[in-house]
């Protein structure tokens, strides 16, 4: 659904990433890792198209560069790190905004794109927020008013960068089960950075390993949660175990040699 | 599911209750002066001059005259600038995503106050010559300050621009004071025109009326796309909308507004950041909601500012931006203070 060949983006004098391929499967969730600075955002970003980059991107059958800006709005929803949260807009307002590219450009939304809204915030529990502002909100809220206006875009293919930054244990769960919940029912593609190497290999069905913007590694989570790829790439010392589901468990070992 | 979301539903109220207040105020605005006229007397009247109604308001035709050729021009010429002023603040913040930005602040009102400036000195005493310069430069001093923030900033960051439109404001204001030197004679007219002026009669208010008509309704239309917007341009592009041709459109509405309001008027501080910032809090974030009530609490507040300015210190006359400077400034603090804390 997402491939990606030679894809290089250059960021001033910087190589911020050099030849990356990727392949998301149709309805699979495939998980970007990989030390600070390795261009996990950028890749994301590049395959938005919203940084200059070299190299093809496309989508089911479709070239990225073919695609008009509403066209790919309505195929691929995005959602960065740190969003801009317009503090005074309320929660239902931010969520329409997901139905940007169903409205034409001086016109108003549909009864459809106000219900579509309403769907999406009732999916994820937000119903009772609609009204709220969303700078009152907490933020485990916050990251679901996000994942509220991405849905609403009702895209096929999802891409969230670190979509739980900033979230405690119980949130950061709640959201990658939402999400995980949305790909089996609707289908979804999901493409996202995680920095939990963890929590990448238990939700992901493939790993992409990023470093200082080139591929190191990249399939299925125990193969590429190795103790000699992390340690070679992360400069860290772990041990890696299978966990009860059999899906790779990273520690850190105290005491680094 | 949810039958209908509640803050979409509340517009309209809103609409309904800044009319009211317009009309109080305007009300209000048509009652003070020399002859003694009640309230009703006045609503009689204005019943009587719409078309197909006949009152008696019982005023004497002199009184008649009076309201009509003196003070309902200006009430009328006041709202139209307030709320051109205060739509544009609205505008101008919603594109630079600063709510601080203000046609002030932007380069607009300096590049017109230069050229009404060399009008004034330059020309030959002509009633047209003013406003056109005023109009010119306004638009002007938005087009450099816009330019420049492009250039120097590769990303064109929000900030880069509210920096140059302080640059060019006080590089034109140097050229300015500059420039009316020449003329000292002048300087009392240049500076009556600087500080604000709503008692233009009915020329003044049928000159700004097509321009406010435009570029209120290209920034009425636009205000589902600032919301959008104010999520950043990158979740805006990501979302099929062009930001840069909104924020083009945006810009050019809002600097016809001002530069409208402007040149018929002087320069008018403060409204565009005082009238959108307490729209915000009232009614919301929203810019679908912001930018009309912007212009109904703009216009009820700008002719509420002169009738302060021609009260005050009665007979005499305050300029009315002395008014809205003097309200406009503190509150301009306060809302820094918001923000800085806000940001933190």
């Amino acid at each position: 659904m997402i491939s990606a060949r030679g894809l290089s983006v250059r960021l001033g004098e910087r190589e911020v990433l050099t030849g990356v391929d990727l392949e998301v499967p149709r309805g699979s969730w495939v998980a970007v890792i990989g030390p600070n600075g390795a261009g996990k955002s950028t890749l994301l970003k590049a395959l938005m198209g919203l940084v200059a980059h070299r190299g093809e991107v496309a989508f089911g059958s479709r070239p990225a560069g073919a695609l008009k800006p509403r066209e790919r709005a309505r195929l691929v929803a995005y959602a960065p790190q740190t969003p801009a949260l317009p503090r005074d807009m309320t929660v239902f307002d931010y969520a329409l905004l997901g139905r940007t590219p169903y409205i034409p450009y001086l016109g108003r939304e549909s009864r459809r794109d106000r219900e579509v809204t309403e769907s999406v915030l009732d999916r994820l529990d937000l119903t009772a927020l609609a009204g709220r502002r969303v700078g009152e909100l907490s933020g485990g809220e916050r990251q679901r008013v996000v994942l509220a206006r991405a849905l609403a875009q009702e895209a096929p293919v999802l891409l969230l960068d670190e979509p739980t930054t900033a979230l405690d244990l119980g949130h950061q769960q709640q959201v990658l089960e939402l999400v995980d919940r949305l790909r089996r029912t609707d289908g979804l593609t999901v493409l996202t950075t995680l920095h939990d190497l963890t929590v990448a290999g238990l939700y992901a069905d493939a790993l992409l390993l990023l470093t200082e913007g080139r591929a190191a590694a990249s399939g299925e989570p125990d193969r590429v949660l190795t103790e000699e790829l992390v340690g070679r790439h992360f400069d860290a010392h772990v041990k890696i175990e299978p966990g009860p589901d059999g899906r790779p468990v990273v520690h850190l070992v105290r005491g680094r040699p | 599911m949810v039958t209908q979301a509640g803050p979409s539903r509340a517009r309209p109220l809103w609409v309904v209750c800044a009319l009211g207040v317009l009309a109080v105020c305007m009300i209000a605005g048509l009652l003070d002066g020399a002859a003694d006229i009640s309230p009703w007397q006045v609503v009689l009247q204005i019943a009587d001059w719409l078309p197909f109604t006949e009152v008696d308001s019982g005023l004497a035709p002199v009184e008649q005259g009076l309201l009509f050729e003196l003070r309902l021009p200006r009430v009328l010429v006041a709202a139209v600038v307030g709320g051109l002023l205060a739509m544009a603040g609205a505008g101008y913040q919603g594109v630079f995503r600063n709510p601080l930005a203000d046609p002030y602040l932007l380069g607009a009102a300096a590049g017109a106050g230069l050229a009404a400036t060399a009008a004034i000195v330059l020309l030959p005493p002509m009633a047209v010559g003013v406003p056109v310069a005023a109009f010119v430069g306004a638009v002007g001093g938005v087009f450099l300050a816009y330019t420049l923030g492009n250039t120097a900033g590769r990303d064109g960051g929000t900030a880069t621009l509210v920096l140059a439109g302080v640059a060019v404001t006080s590089f034109l204001t140097a050229i300015q004071t500059f420039v009316q030197q020449f003329k000292v004679e002048e300087l009392q007219r240049i500076y009556s025109w600087i500080l604000g002026d709503v008692g233009g009669g009915w020329d003044q208010f049928w000159l700004v009326l097509p321009y406010a008509a435009v570029s209120s309704v290209l920034l009425l239309l636009h205000g589902r796309l600032l919301d959008v917007l104010s999520v950043g341009d990158e979740e805006a592009t990501s979302l099929g909308l062009r930001a840069s041709r909104v924020r083009f459109l945006v810009l050019l509405a809002a600097s016809l507004a001002t530069a409208a309001a402007v040149a018929v008027s002087g320069l008018i501080g403060f409204v565009g950041i005082v009238v959108p910032h307490v729209v915000r809090r009232i009614a919301g974030g929203s810019y679908r909601i912001v930018l009309p009530l912007s212009m109904l609490g703009g216009a009820a507040f700008l002719v509420l500012a002169d009738l302060v300015a021609r009260t005050v210190i009665a007979p005499a006359e305050l300029p009315i931006g002395v008014v809205t400077m003097f309200v406009g400034a503190p509150f301009f603090v306060l809302v820094l203070r918001m923000t800085r804390r806000a940001a933190l």
